[in-house]
């Protein structure tokens, strides 16, 4: 295959990316992207491996299938409520595929490039693997953490900026030295050296962030795994790398920053850490009494409301509860109640995370609602039902200036008429912040497993 | 524990203690109930139906009395006319009784419960609070009389409450004054209000003032500023010159509405007279007042206790027994009220029953513990009003000073980045720039495309983002031929994992859009 026939291929594989990502901005046309992006992806692993730089087809294959593989196998096991966790993992093995690859490229002699071009160069390379480096071992962490393996509290190590500026500092002047080794044919010991350190900095970053910010994390991690292409796009002077690498990158840029907004809270301290720490006067203590409702009481209330709004969770994902939640809904819609589903940005532990498991459960996505498309709309809601959920729907987030919280748009269920909280306990949310919704005078609540007490209202709703 | 409710012996007291529903409930918990054969009929509840709920029936009041270990009344202990014995009498020593006591004007009766050690617990001494609410026999009674008020006030009251334009002329609505807006002036004022009346209101709390324009009435506001809340949420005095001005008001008023009930009582003390002869007299003829507060005296100064008088044209109600007036609602209510006391006396739902001092209701409600008078209570802390609330702190107010001023501020970022590109293209070779200005181009598409994305794909678009940066397998792909055998275990390992990557993400992807749907 002639050069210029590969290079238009890879502008058409360009091309499909580019339309595979605007296609999964809507729902009608999101399947026709996913179409584009695997077409894309084919087309450009045909054309590079016929390109005629490649000729060690069986190790190729080889490789390829067993990747492929278990990919499938991955693919079609996991479980919809860990989502999150595949998605942090596969961003680990971007991050892996990017250190390898640059490793690969710093071995290869058989390049006759010198002088200005080869300073540059060997920077690519050092940036290619310190970005793959920190976005593998950062997403680990994040599967970690998001699996449960790892505490979700936010780990903060004593003066952590000035070790975070160390590690830079360190990784710069390493780079310098990687650059003289490099001269002479080295450079081994301070590139290696350099990958530890961007080790650690990615363990230390996502070990610092609290669980409730998990969804930015994956979100950045997401955009990591995106720059760590186009560096090694830059690495290979390979185009389609680039533009891939950067398409991805800015995607998760831009998801995080939505994410953060949904919280209210700045990008950087997101990143520097530490959820909670930082707002100096105590926060108002919530006091007042719970009123607590059993299984029954609440079909009742159900059954006499006309417009039922539901608030998932990730307490919803814990218990599993989407199925019975889909056939509640079913039963009440058949009843010729308005049901409706409020997804605040940042509820689960991925951006879309609920929206996901409801339509795993087969809820119709056109009664599932953003959180702008109906916070207007409190005052028409007869009972909303709040699984799971704890801190999207805090109302100190608006009115008590001194919450950690504060400032975070949440989903003001407490203007309608009633409020049923399903909770395990009554334990604070996961920014361990009170809740005064839980004892606010039309607040029910709704105490035991999710999934146990949904199946019971169930029971008590056809019964 | 046997719970036993005699007939009411009071004169026209048609009440009951408790209702086949209830009675039911209270079995659920452990007791056994005993009723006294007949005291369900004056409410309209047969002996029958009792039975039904698992009640037992007991012939007459002295085996009843003897039996019950626990008794529920609705009145307090009188003189029984038929056995010509004081109910105090029939109690067993040590016994326990639940009724209305009120203990502040029956310092005689609560000596005679005293010297029979008996344990009674008072319905109307029952705190206000909202955990409490339940167990609020003051108020759910006050419901009912605020509702029959404006019953027997239309009984008495020649016109129509609606107004009307018909063929045979236009009938103005009627004018409704409720003086006092507690439960039972809210209730009026509901009342009045669905049959169609012009609904004025008055009270001393200014908190009722939102409650009175809720109920679409109109809260009639006094020049004069004094707090009027005592504590627990009931009225208190006022000073002379809020009187007058008030008294001034009223009279005002008189003259204008066609009806006035009366629903202020202050707790303690006689009801304030605010209803004078000279108002009456200034009524236009069959209007109707209707006295609320008879039993305390009255707020108008020509009311009769328990009778209908007619004086200077004007029909004054002195009922005293509104709620025994709609038996059988009242009956429900009040039993339900006594259910739910019992709930809280018996928490572990084992028949017995434990007057735990330290539960601030429980310790409310109860008057004589096992021979010792324990009223009046320490005062409940909780208010109808809310306390004034802590203000912000005023720091985070001001806006945080900035070493840098905002208009360089703007302009750091642009200037910074400026000076990045300036020194990479003062540097960089050709074939770099070329790339570079490939990669810019892209993030900007990267940025438009994605900024459409819908919140609830934000899942699967991570997933396919993450499938196609498996496009680093192209890398892995080209280096795999380079001589070297530790080139080629690395590449082959990266096309290995990258490969996992694009097959896991697409696919994955695939399930979760197929999943949604309309």
């Amino acid at each position: 295959m002639s050069q210029s026939l590969v290079t238009m291929s890879y502008i058409v594989a360009t091309i499909l990316f580019i339309l595979s990502l605007s296609g999964l901005s809507h729902q009608e046309t999101s399947r026709r992207g996913n179409y584009y992006g695997m077409l894309g992806m084919a087309i450009a692993i045909i054309a590079t491996t016929f390109s005629g730089a490649v000729n060690s087809y069986a190790i190729l294959v080889c490789a390829l299938l067993i990747g492929g593989a278990i990919g499938t196998k991955l693919a079609l096991k996991v479980q919809m409520t860990q989502m999150p966790e595949l998605v942090a993992i596969m961003h680990s093995l971007v991050g892996m595929a990017a250190v390898l690859v640059g490793f690969a490229n710093f071995m290869d002699s058989t390049s006759t490039i010198s002088g200005v071009e080869k300073t540059i160069h060997e920077v690519e390379i050092y940036l290619g693997i310190f970005i793959g480096a920190v976005t593998f071992s950062g997403s680990v962490i994040a599967f970690g953490k998001l699996s449960e393996k790892i505490s979700g509290k936010p780990m903060l190590l004593p003066a952590r900026h000035w070790l975070n500026l160390g590690l830079l500092i360190a990784t710069i002047f390493l780079c310098g030295l990687f650059l003289q080794q490099a001269e002479s044919g080295g450079g081994t010991f301070p590139l290696l050296l350099m990958t530890l350190i961007a080790l650690a900095f990615g363990v230390h970053m996502v070990m610092a962030i609290g669980g409730a910010d998990m969804p930015v994390v994956v979100s950045m991690l997401n955009s990591y795994s995106g720059w760590a292409a186009a560096a090694t796009g830059f690495m290979l002077s390979n185009d389609l790398l680039i533009v891939t690498g950067a398409l991805v990158g800015s995607s998760g840029a831009i998801l995080s920053y939505i994410m953060c907004r949904a919280m209210n809270r700045h990008f950087l301290s997101v990143i520097a850490g530490g959820f909670g720490t930082a707002s100096g006067a105590d926060a108002a203590v919530i006091e007042g009494e719970v009123h607590p409702i059993d299984a029954e009481e609440t079909a009742q209330l159900l059954l006499s409301a006309k417009s039922i709004m539901i608030i998932p969770g990730y307490g919803m994902a814990v218990a599993q509860a989407q199925h019975t939640v889909n056939e509640i809904t079913k039963f009440l819609r058949d009843k010729g109640k308005k049901v409706g589903f409020g997804i605040h940005p940042v509820a689960g532990r991925m951006p879309g995370h609920m929206n996901v498991l409801l339509a795993e459960a087969k809820v119709p996505y056109d009664i599932v609602y953003e959180m702008d498309e109906i916070n207007e709309d409190w005052d028409k809601v007869d009972v909303s039902i709040v699984i799971g959920a704890n801190d999207i729907v805090n109302p100190s987030a608006l009115d008590d200036p001194n919450s950690p919280i504060a400032g975070m748009p949440v989903l003001e269920c407490w203007k309608g008429d009633t409020t049923i909280v399903m909770k395990r306990s009554m334990a604070s949310g996961y920014a361990g912040v009170g809740n005064p919704l839980f004892v606010k005078d039309n607040t029910r609540m709704l105490f035991g497993d999710a999934n146990k007490m949904l199946q019971e209202v169930l029971k008590a709703l056809k019964g | 524990m046997k719970i036993g409710v005699p007939k009411e012996i009071h004169p026209g007291e048609k009440r009951v203690a408790t209702t086949p529903e209830a009675a039911e409930q209270i079995i659920k918990l452990g007791f056994s109930v005993l009723l006294e054969s007949g005291a369900g009929l004056g409410a309209d509840i047969s002996d029958e139906v009792y039975k039904e709920a698992g009640v037992e029936i007991v012939k007459d009041a002295k085996t009843l009395w003897k039996k019950a270990d626990i008794v529920m009344k609705v009145r307090a202990p009188e003189q029984h006319p038929e056995l010509g014995v004081n109910e105090i009498e029939l109690l067993s020593k040590g016994g326990n009784l639940i009724s209305f006591i009120w203990p502040a004007q029956n310092e005689e009766l609560m000596k005679q419960l005293a010297a029979k050690e008996a344990t009674v617990l008072a319905m109307d001494s029952v705190p206000r609070m909202s955990r409490a609410q339940k167990l609020d026999a003051l108020s759910s009674m006050a419901n009912i009389a605020g509702y029959r008020a404006i019953i027997e006030a239309a009984q008495h009251f020649g016109r129509f409450f609606t107004g009307q334009i018909t063929a045979a002329g236009k009938i103005p609505p009627a004018k409704v004054l409720v003086i006092g807006a507690g439960v039972a002036g809210l209730a009026a004022i509901g009342t009045a209000k669905s049959m169609g009346a012009i609904v004025r209101s008055f009270d001393t709390r200014p908190e009722v003032k939102e409650q009175i324009e809720s109920m679409d009435a109109e809260f009639l506001m006094l020049d004069f500023k004094e707090e009027g809340s005592g504590t627990g949420g009931y009225a208190k005095t006022m000073s002379k010159e809020f009187i007058e001005a008030e008294m001034a008001l009223f009279a005002k008023q008189a003259m204008e509405v066609d009806i006035i009930v009366t629903t202020a009582l202050i707790p303690g003390k006689p009801a304030p007279k605010l209803i004078t002869q000279a108002m009456v007299l200034s009524m236009k003829p069959g209007s109707v007042i209707v006295d609320l507060a008879a039993e305390q005296g009255g707020n108008c100064e020509l009311t009769e206790k328990d009778k209908v008088v007619v004086k200077h044209d004007v029909t004054i109600i002195g009922y005293t027994n509104l709620p025994s007036r709609l038996a059988n609602q009242s009956s429900q209510l009040y039993a339900t009220n006594l259910r739910h006391l019992l709930t809280e006396l018996c928490p572990e739902k084992n028949g017995t029953i434990n007057v735990n001092m330290d539960d601030e209701v429980i310790r409310g409600t109860t008057v004589i513990k096992e021979g010792k008078i324990t009223w009046p209570p320490p005062p409940p802390k909780l208010s109808v009003a809310p306390p004034p609330q802590t203000e912000a702190p005023s720091v985070l107010a001001q806006p945080k000073k900035s070493a840098i001023p905002d208009s360089i501020k703007q302009f750091l970022p642009l200037l910074l980045g400026g000076l990045v590109l300036f020194g990479i293209g003062s540097v960089a070779p050709t074939a770099f720039m070329s790339h570079f200005t490939v990669f810019i181009l892209a993030c900007f598409i990267g940025y438009q495309v994605i900024w459409n994305v819908s919140p609830s794909l934000h899942t699967p678009l991570m997933s396919v983002t993450n499938a196609i940066s498996g496009i680093i397998v192209i890398g892995a792909l080209v280096q795999i031929s380079t001589p070297g055998f530790f080139i080629t275990i690395l590449a082959g390992l990266a096309i290995l994992i990258a490969s996992i990557n694009i097959a896991g993400g697409f696919l994955v992807t695939r399930r979760m859009l197929e999943m949604f749907r309309k």
